[in-house]
């Protein structure tokens, strides 16, 4: 089923929760295909599974039943190590509160993915991607000297140096001010179109999702409207 | 990761928090560093208690009245005994013996009253038991045979009865009451390890006999020391001076009416005493040590939960769950190493206060930090750091990322 244009294949995805007794069936067969360089947004309520699908899509988590193929790679059935190798190469993420290291200069967090990569030049590669966020004369600031959208901009940066198959951005803008927030959306749309990585945008906003190609709506475990 | 990066990361975290770092490595300073100093003073002790022992005199064989029910018709030691003991062709070995009969005295001199060992010898005493005198002259073998009232005090005795121990000479005490003229003064031989060394004083061995310490036998003496003529022959001295006295004491085998210590008996029980005193004060810093590790282990614990959104941030960044126990061993075995290291250097600075103080009190011990306590203390101090960290490290790498980046 590898089709070359896609780098996100799904098929009848579904994931279930043992809360206590009762079975919690969070995604209920999610099928869809995302293009490489595909700008998507997932919206939905909460409770939605839109979370649990992101999760997914991360490799932050493996589904209970269904395939999922990422770049052309079978990772449903992965073991933990395996899939932090995924992450690693594969994903780059960015979250809603920011999720860098206080102890480490902007410098040092952008680094961060690299060490477990086990790369080389890291400075040059992350000094490349700070410029490329427009951070070239913060480098050496821990993030509770920078504003919070400079932060976000620290993670995006993060997200990109491993040069990721699929940036996962959960509700990115949704600590931030509002201009600060369209500001983070214009340059992930721009890395966009600039890199052509594949951008998967978990959102409330619909503006947001009116930027994006492409709106996957969750509601009760499945995708509304069929595909 | 690599090892130093890890190294690195984890210094930035732990001096991050200084305060909490600085106080979970004092569990661990307290713990090595009272390793450290305890068996160093317990060394310190053995060495000194060694030196007492041999400051004694040299080769020396204790022979001594023993026996009791199982013996059947013992017999005393008698100056006929040592007489036999000093005998070139049975025992070449004996170079000489001499005899002692002893007991506890008042002793009095111009109103001042001691309490005293009285030690009634002949002359040979002052050689095989390597004592000097520092004013004066001991007892002579003149002064044995003449049955002579004379008497030589220790430094000690001295001290108590006059004030001084210089210029004595000439004046006279009273030994239960019977008086006596002090021919010589001895050399003080320091060490309050064995009590009374310098709390003795000499009288002829037949002045005694006669009037001092009267026993049933005119011929008897509580004690005979023989010294062997050189330390490879004590065995040998040994082993004549027990056929000797069987012989003359007529005892059957395995039924001695004496008994026989050697110095180096002496020697052995003392050292397995400071030994097994090294041990057990070894032992309680041990168990510092360990509260310390336990106190590591605490903080990593919580540290694991603090950080529980920076663990899951690191998973969903590419970490392995072996970046992620490593990340957490090696801040455990950090804080734990500089306990060590700093616990090295209070025990230094603790023996030299202990030692300062040991002299002040007139006991010469000088502890002995030994290369191999440094470094078996602090070893031990990283693998409690290990074996501490490694139940906080496996609860971190353990969490499940999603679960760790939800986690307020």
């Amino acid at each position: 089923m590898s089709d070359d244009g896609c780098v996100i294949e799904a098929e009848n995805l579904t994931k279930y929760f043992e809360m206590g007794e009762v079975e919690v069936q969070a995604l209920r067969g999610v099928t869809f295909k995302i293009k490489r360089g595909e700008v998507v947004s997932i919206m939905g309520p909460s409770g939605s599974g839109k979370s649990t699908l992101m999760n997914i899509l991360g490799c932050l988590d493996i589904p209970t039943s269904g395939e999922y193929l990422l770049d052309g790679e079978n990772v449903s059935h992965l073991s933990d190590d395996e899939l932090s190798d995924i992450r690693n190469r594969k994903v780059g993420f960015i979250f809603q509160s920011f999720n860098l290291l206080p102890r480490m200069s902007a410098l040092q967090n952008v680094i961060l993915p690299l060490r477990y990569a086990g790369a080389n030049k890291l400075k040059d590669r992350a000094m490349t991607a700070l410029e490329a966020v427009g951070l070239a004369d913060r480098v050496h600031h821990r993030p509770n000297e920078l504003s919070g959208g400079q932060q976000q901009r620290v993670a995006i940066a993060r997200a990109l140096i491993t040069e990721p198959s699929i940036i996962m951005a959960d509700e990115p803008t949704g600590n931030l001010d509002s201009k600060a927030g369209k500001e983070i959306i214009d340059l992930l749309l721009n890395l966009n179109r600039e890199s052509g990585t594949t951008l998967i945008i978990v959102t409330h906003s619909s503006e947001i999702a009116g930027q994006t190609g492409r709106v996957l709506r969750m509601r009760d475990g499945l995708l509304e409207g069929g595909v | 990761m690599n090892l130093w990066q890890h190294f690195i990361e984890s210094l930035e975290s732990l001096t991050s928090n200084k305060l909490r770092s600085g106080l979970t490595i004092l569990g661990v300073v307290i713990g090595v560093a009272s390793v450290i100093s305890m068996v160093a003073i317990g060394q310190g002790a053995t060495a000194s208690v060694t030196a007492q022992i041999q400051s004694i005199g040299s080769n020396l064989l204790y022979v001594s009245s023993s026996g009791g029910q199982a013996v059947s018709n013992p017999k005393p030691l008698t100056l006929l005994d040592v007489q036999a003991l000093i005998d070139p062709t049975n025992a070449p070995d004996v170079q000489t013996a001499v005899g002692t009969l002893q007991s506890r005295a008042t002793i009095t001199a111009s109103g001042t009253t001691a309490s005293a060992s009285v030690v009634a010898t002949t002359a040979d005493y002052a050689e095989v038991r390597s004592l000097t005198v520092q004013d004066g002259e001991f007892i002579t073998a003149t002064e044995v045979s003449g049955r002579s009232a004379s008497v030589v005090l220790g430094s000690g005795v001295a001290d108590t009865l006059f004030g001084t121990e210089a210029g004595l000479v000439g004046q006279t005490v009273r030994i239960q009451n019977q008086p006596y003229r002090i021919v010589g003064v001895l050399k003080s031989l320091g060490g309050g390890g064995l009590g009374s060394q310098d709390n003795q004083v000499i009288v002829p061995l037949t002045t005694a006999q006669s009037r001092l310490i009267r026993r049933g036998d005119s011929n008897r003496i509580d004690q005979i020391l023989v010294q062997a003529s050189s330390a490879g022959g004590v065995a040998a001295a040994q082993e004549e001076v027990t056929n000797i006295l069987r012989a003359r004491h007529g005892t059957r085998v395995g039924g001695d009416d004496f008994n026989i210590l050697t110095q180096q008996d002496l020697l052995g029980t003392a050292t397995s005493i400071t030994g097994t005193l090294t041990l057990l004060l070894g032992g309680i810093g041990g168990i510092s040590l360990v509260v310390g590790g336990i106190g590591i282990m605490n903080i990593m614990l919580v540290s694991v939960t603090e950080r529980t959104r920076e663990i899951g941030l690191r998973k969903a960044l590419g970490a392995h769950k072996w970046d992620i126990r490593l990340q957490f061993l090696m801040e455990s075995s950090v804080l734990s190493i500089f306990g060590g290291l700093i616990g090295v250097a209070v025990a230094t600075g603790v023996s030299k206060v202990i030692a300062n103080i040991a002299a002040s009190s007139n006991t010469a011990i000088t502890p002995v930090i030994g290369l191999d306590s440094v470094l078996l203390a602090t070893l031990f101090s990283a693998a409690v750091g290990l074996f501490f960290g490694i139940y906080p490290a496996n609860r971190a790498s353990n969490l499940e990322p999603v679960e760790a980046l939800r986690y307020e």
